[in-house]
């Protein structure tokens, strides 16, 4: 990024009209991937400079008893019910988890679900790292997912969507191929980076569940019925456009048993729906990295300035 | 700019928690557990019932639901005591025409102050648990500890002195804990205690003083979170509690195993003329299905803990 300066030149101005139109394979419109984050917390972290990471003094009891309610038992329901419904998650992962929690990870692992990472413990934020303490954090999320997994990472959700100006240029350089923290598209995109390519991926913010349960206070049903909606729009555009759409989730929340119901129904839709391509993050960067990337490049390059 | 480095160790990142309270326990790796009479879904019932001093004193913090204008803030202050006079009598009423069995975690300043309370909720046979002094007694990490025993203490002998048997179980205000709580708990006697919300069931936890079964009361599953906190009506709790219970059966079937299905009262919430309605009918809906048992805390850990050889 142009660190500093009021626009960081993270990528290329491109309105969502006359673009090329991205493929998806078998003619379907609307790329689909479930993201569960799969998360730890630490229950006594030591303090970031920038943010504080429990509201409340340590143990911040309610907090991290409802995260850890993910680890025993909200991923397992969430899991089984992706898997019914042939959905495939593509991990935001604390990659500590792979030490604390192993049989979450392998169980992940064993259902076919991609990793990306998401820092080393959501409790642990980047903000104030030096250039070598940010490489740390990518070398160990490489090597951990790697030793647990035998994946290797293609992508990168910021820990707790905290960045640095670096973020984007040096996970390009460590050869990763997309980003999950820049929300100004439903259609993946190039991201200026000083080596590589990286792909912004449509991750979504607005359909978190965090989001629909904790900012907007949705009700289950009301959430299930705003992931309904989202899905039809973008699936009905995505015949002219090709779009992304992303369902971001914590078990903390959607595997609730006031919630995982509701939940389901949405899978259903989608699976029964048949415009949907039902994949994973990396596989969608795959793709657009082969048959979009080069086209997106220039459709910019109609819009820049002389 | 740089971190300090020791924001890039990790000494607790190994196999298990990050604590010794309680071990990692997934889901599949549990042993199954029966409810009496077969029943799949144990509903536990809990009710807060609080008295807020008009004073409040912040420390270590301020409670959810206490005052909130200038003092002398009436408007509070009453409408909690609408809660204790009103509000709780139309929750015990609901609960004897729905024939169920709920658990009251009570502030000994309520035993104190209203000794018929206490004497109304043991001949409906209720369970009573400690729920501290007042709404003024908070718990927080950092906390002293002399003085943390001391409340849990005076909480536990005042309700004692008043209901005539010491309370089994314990919930802090707003489930908030210190590190030493758990500890404190098994030193009082206390058998169980209902603040942390990891777990559809029963779990135990060690501290240096012994054992203490963790009675998970999920806090999202509540008309405080539900209705004060995120803005919904009772109508969209009770089709969310049956959604619970809807699932929960099917989980049970599936896995051959009871569930527990959690619901968090409060009386000057859910005990308005306008919410009561539909919370009866939705009481009512519960309690006839053959799905459930309703059970208090105490029947929950005594049904559970030889099953679960703790």
């Amino acid at each position: 990024m142009r660190e500093g300066e009021k626009d960081p030149g993270l990528y290329d101005f491109r309105p969502y009209r006359d673009r090329p139109k991205l493929e998806w394979p078998d003619g379907k419109t609307v790329a689909v991937w479930v993201s569960p984050n799969l998360e730890f917390y630490e229950i006594d972290p030591p303090a970031n400079p920038q943010r504080k990471s429990w509201t409340r003094p340590h143990p911040d009891v309610v907090s991290y008893g409802h995260r850890d309610y993910a680890n025993r038992i909200g991923h397992w329901r969430m899991a089984e019910v992706m898997e019914k419904h042939g959905f495939k998650g593509s991990v935001s992962l604390s990659v500590a988890l792979c030490q604390h929690h192993p049989d979450v990870v392998a169980n992940a692992n064993a259902l076919g679900w991609e990793f990306f990472s998401h820092g080393i413990y959501n409790t642990r934020y980047s903000y104030g790292m030096d250039e070598a303490q940010e490489r740390a954090i990518i070398e160990d999320s490489i090597r951990t997912v790697r030793e647990a997994t035998g994946q290797t990472i293609k992508g990168w959700l910021a820990p707790a969507l905290t960045h640095t100006p670096r973020t984007m240029d040096l996970i390009a350089e460590y050869g990763m191929t997309y980003t999950c923290d820049l929300y100004h598209d439903d259609q993946p995109g190039p991201v200026h980076v000083k080596q590589g390519r990286l792909v912004s991926m449509p991750y979504s913010i607005e359909v978190n569940d965090h989001y629909g349960f904790f900012v907007y206070n949705m009700s289950p049903r009301e959430y299930a019925d705003t992931l309904i909606r989202q899905y039809d729009r973008l699936a009905a555009e995505g015949a002219a456009s090709g779009t992304v759409m992303c369902i971001p989730l914590h078990s903390y929340l959607i595997g609730q048993p006031h919630r995982i119901g509701p939940f389901e129904e949405v899978l259903r839709h989608i699976a029964a729906d048949g415009r949907a391509w039902i994949t994973r993050s990396g596989d969608i960067a795959d793709h657009f990295l082969a048959t979009g990337y080069d086209a997106a490049v220039a459709d910019a390059a109609r819009y820049a300035k002389a | 700019m740089t971190l300090d480095p020791a924001y890039l160790e990790y000494p607790k990142r190994r196999e298990g928690m990050d604590h010794g309270l309680y071990p990692a326990a997934p889901m599949p790796s549990r042993r199954p557990v029966a409810w009496p009479g077969g029943k799949p879904v144990a509903v536990t019932l809990l009710v807060n019932l609080e008295w807020f001093p008009i004073t409040p004193s912040d420390t270590p913090f301020r409670a959810p639901g206490h005052m909130v204008t200038p003092y002398p803030d009436y408007r509070h202050y009453t409408a909690r005591e609408y809660g204790t006079r009103v509000g709780f009598y139309r929750l015990l009423d609901a609960f004897a025409k729905a024939g169920v069995k709920a658990t009251v975690a009570v502030n000994s300043a309520i035993a104190e102050r209203y000794p018929s309370v206490i004497a109304d909720i043991l001949s409906a046979g209720h369970e009573i648990i400690a729920h501290s002094t007042d709404m003024n007694g908070t718990i927080a990490g950092g906390m002293d500890e002399a003085e943390e025993r001391a409340l849990i203490v005076e909480a536990r002998d005042r309700l004692a002195e008043v209901a005539g048997t010491a309370p089994r179980g314990w919930q802090s205000i707003a489930r908030s804990q210190s590190f030493n709580t758990p500890r404190l708990l098994v030193e009082a006697g206390f058998d169980y205690m209902c603040d942390w919300v990891n777990d559809d069931l029963p779990y135990l936890a060690t501290t240096e003083a012994g054992t203490i079964v963790s009675v998970p009361f999920n806090h999202e599953l509540s008309d405080r979170q539900m209705i004060a906190v995120q803005q919904q009506s009772m109508d969209s709790v009770a089709q969310q509690i049956e959604d619970a219970l809807a699932w929960l059966k099917a989980e049970s079937a599936q896995y051959g195993a009871g569930r527990v299905l959690p619901f968090t009262l409060t009386p000057y919430i859910t005990g308005l003329p306008y919410r009561m309605d539909a919370f009866e009918a939705l009481l009512g809906r519960l309690a006839g299905d053959e799905a459930t048992w309703f059970a208090t805390a105490g029947e929950l850990v005594d049904s559970w803990r030889p099953q679960a050889g703790g």
